[in-house]
């Protein structure tokens, strides 16, 4: 699936962002994060809580909170750098090339509006089309993300609406105007496992079926397995593992990857319910108001070094088309 | 529509307690309307009994509320000792000056504030946000009163508009047109007192709810898929920052209504104001009474249509009304 001879869709590079909170110090949510994607790829990325993952999601869009600014690097869309881009041209681009899933259907969809009339608004914000083609457009998009019966979903509001209803609708909105790339956001931790796994069905038909590329964020490997092709690695702000699904899941190279992905395949395994104490990562993540110096996971890394502590590893390339940044992967002179 | 009976039954029984407290107070409040013939000694007290007797004033106070209660619904609202005529006629002609005051402020209200709020909700700490922050403070700590002499101060010094009345004294020799021209100059200062004493509350509560909407998720949401910001403002916000400001209406009805009896009384409109202020003095006991329930009526009104637009306008209401079914 990776073609490294495609032209890149979007080509974030070393990219720095810091919450200035109110009160307290800074925070650097991004720290130097670099990733491409090419069209038509799906990426996911892999990271806990905190990590910084939906900062970059927000970033992407240069819809960071106020208090949040990016503070270096580049982000390149299809050549052009969003960054330096005014709102202006950025509005065109939201929704029409790159287009962002919400995190939680329950309270992406306004209350007051119709499902119809939500996904019509994109379009008609994007496309010079009359009111009977915008309407005939959203039924397509309504039957196109699985409701058989459009005329009457059109008219409902969400609260009439299921958990997974609501996102199908997100999710028409998102694609309506055939966006280059989306970028899901959790886009699937509200729902249960099962409707997970339709949504996941439905995102996958979509790509096939546009070419759409697809940047996939998630706290769980396993939303990743059979969807994404290459997976990214977040822990503390960077990302410290690249490498496609199935080496994430068969030989993962980082240590991180490697708790990570043991604990999320023993819990499909053994099932929550019947082990007696759920696998964890013994430590916390660091304080991201005081990083550590050298790599960010070597406090809770069983296979940590001298120099870990010391230096943030580079990044190395033990596989093709794997990149990792840990020591246990190459040279470290001193 | 059970949704709506519901409302309806209740402010009926609001109506029936309001009326009950009137006369309970009026019972209270020390004063009747003989207590000058008293003091006139061709008045005879056999005179003033017979007078007492005539109205109904020696009965207990249960049976002169039933009475009263009776005579409001053969829609009288009892008798007055001054006109010397049933209350509700003599209301009624007062009742459309005042509504066409209210109205018309009410009107002049939601189109500043509106505008405003969302303007201001928008441009948070923008020089117009403090302006109008610090405006709206002004105006609501300083009393009604005063800001109404002020205005009319300014009317008289500048000579911008008439002052006192609703018509000029040549009214009747006008044309259609030249009425409608002097009744607008009339209305002019006493709409204007009320619309800014009203919308100082008012542009902070559409502001407050403005951006309430605007920081909700589903208004990030609908901006990441690149809605334009104005389409954000009134098709997004402003329709999901609707509900409390609807709500917000039937209150400012209310608070309109109290608010002209004064502006009224200053400037001389013939409504609603003057007439209870003058009953009140004189002790005409069921003039007071049924000028209070008019306005209890107004505002049991307003609440009534605001209940019904939030109905027409929030989809969630409607749910629970088929849910009552």
């Amino acid at each position: 699936m990776v073609d490294n001879s495609n032209k890149y869709l979007l080509q974030v590079h070393e990219l720095k962002v810091t919450y200035f909170p109110a009160n307290g110090d800074p925070v650097r949510a991004l720290d130097g994060v670099s990733l491409d994607i090419c069209s038509g790829e799906v990426v996911g990325i892999l990271g806990e809580s905190g990590c910084g993952k939906s900062t970059l999601a927000s970033a992407l869009l240069k819809m960071l909170p106020p208090q949040a600014k990016c503070e270096d690097g580049s982000i390149l869309f299809r050549g052009r750098d969003l960054l330096s881009l005014p709102e202006r041209d950025l509005r065109a681009i939201r929704g029409q090339e790159i287009s962002l899933i919400p995190q939680d259907p329950a309270l992406a969809l306004n209350p007051v509006m119709t499902a119809g009339s939500q996904v019509s608004e994109v379009l008609r914000s994007h496309l010079p089309l009359n009111t009977q083609q915008r309407r005939q457009g959203v039924l397509d998009l309504l039957r196109e993300v699985g409701f058989n019966e459009p005329q009457e979903i059109y008219s409902t509001y969400p609260h009439q609406l299921s958990g997974g209803q609501r996102q199908r609708i997100a999710i028409a909105q998102a694609v309506a105007c055939r966006p280059a790339l989306l970028i899901a956001d959790e886009a699937t931790s509200e729902l249960d496992v099962s409707l997970q796994a339709e949504i996941v069905t439905l995102l996958s038909q979509i790509r096939r079926q546009h070419g759409t590329a697809i940047l996939a964020i998630s706290h769980d490997p396993v939303f990743f397995a059979g969807f994404a092709d290459r997976m990214a690695v977040m822990y503390a702000g960077r990302i410290v593992e690249v490498a496609s699904t199935d080496v994430i899941f068969g030989r993962p190279l980082h240590p991180y990857t490697q708790a990570l992905v043991r604990i999320a395949t023993s819990s499909v395994v053994t099932g929550a319910a019947k082990s007696a104490r759920l696998p964890v990562i013994d430590g916390e993540t660091p304080n991201p108001t005081s990083l550590p110096v050298g790599c960010r996971f070597e406090p809770r890394c069983c296979e940590r070094m001298d120099v870990c502590s010391r230096r943030y590893p580079p990044e190395f390339m033990p596989a093709p088309l794997a990149n990792v940044n840990c020591f246990k992967y190459g040279e470290h002179v001193d | 529509m059970i949704y709506v009976g519901q409302r309806l039954l209740r402010a009926i029984l609001l109506l029936a307690g309001v009326s009950a407290l009137c006369f309970l107070f009026t019972e209270m409040a020390p004063g009747s309307f003989f207590d000058e013939m008293r003091l006139n000694p061709q008045i005879s007290p056999e005179t003033i009994s017979a007078l007492r007797a005539h109205y109904g004033l020696d009965q207990p106070l249960a049976v002169r509320y039933g009475r009263w209660m009776k005579s409001a619904l053969h829609a009288d609202f009892g008798y007055s000792i001054a006109y010397n005529m049933p209350v509700a006629p003599l209301l009624w002609k007062r009742t459309q000056n005042t509504l066409l005051l209210t109205t018309t402020a009410l009107l002049l209200t939601w189109f500043i504030s509106v505008p405003l709020g969302v303007w201001t909700a928008n441009w948070r700490e923008g020089l117009l946000d403090k302006t109008v922050t610090l405006a709206s403070s002004f105006v609501i700590s300083v009393p009604e009163l005063v800001i109404a002499v002020a205005v009319l101060a300014v009317a008289v010094r500048w000579r911008l508009a008439p002052i006192g009345g609703m018509t000029s004294t040549d009214f009747d020799g006008l044309s259609e047109w030249t009425k409608l021209q002097d009744l607008t100059r009339h209305l002019a200062l006493p709409v204007l007192i009320l619309a800014v004493c009203e919308s100082a509350v008012i542009v902070r509560h559409i502001r407050a709810s403005m951006v309430e909407a605007l920081d909700a998720p589903y208004v990030h949401a609908a901006r990441g898929f690149g809605i334009r910001r104005a389409r954000l403002l009134f098709r997004h916000a402003l329709s999901a920052a609707a509900n409390p400001a609807i709500s917000l209406l039937g209150f400012s009805l209310a608070g309109l209504l109290s608010g002209s009896l004064l502006v009224e009384v200053v400037c001389g409109w013939p409504g609603l104001g003057p007439l209870i202020l003058e009953a009140t003095l004189s002790r005409d006991l069921y003039l007071v009474i049924g000028g209070i329930m008019f306005s209890a009526l107004f505002m049991v009104g307003g609440n009534l249509v605001a209940d019904v637009m939030l109905l027409a306008f929030d989809p969630r209401i409607r749910r629970e009304g088929t849910n009552a079914d």
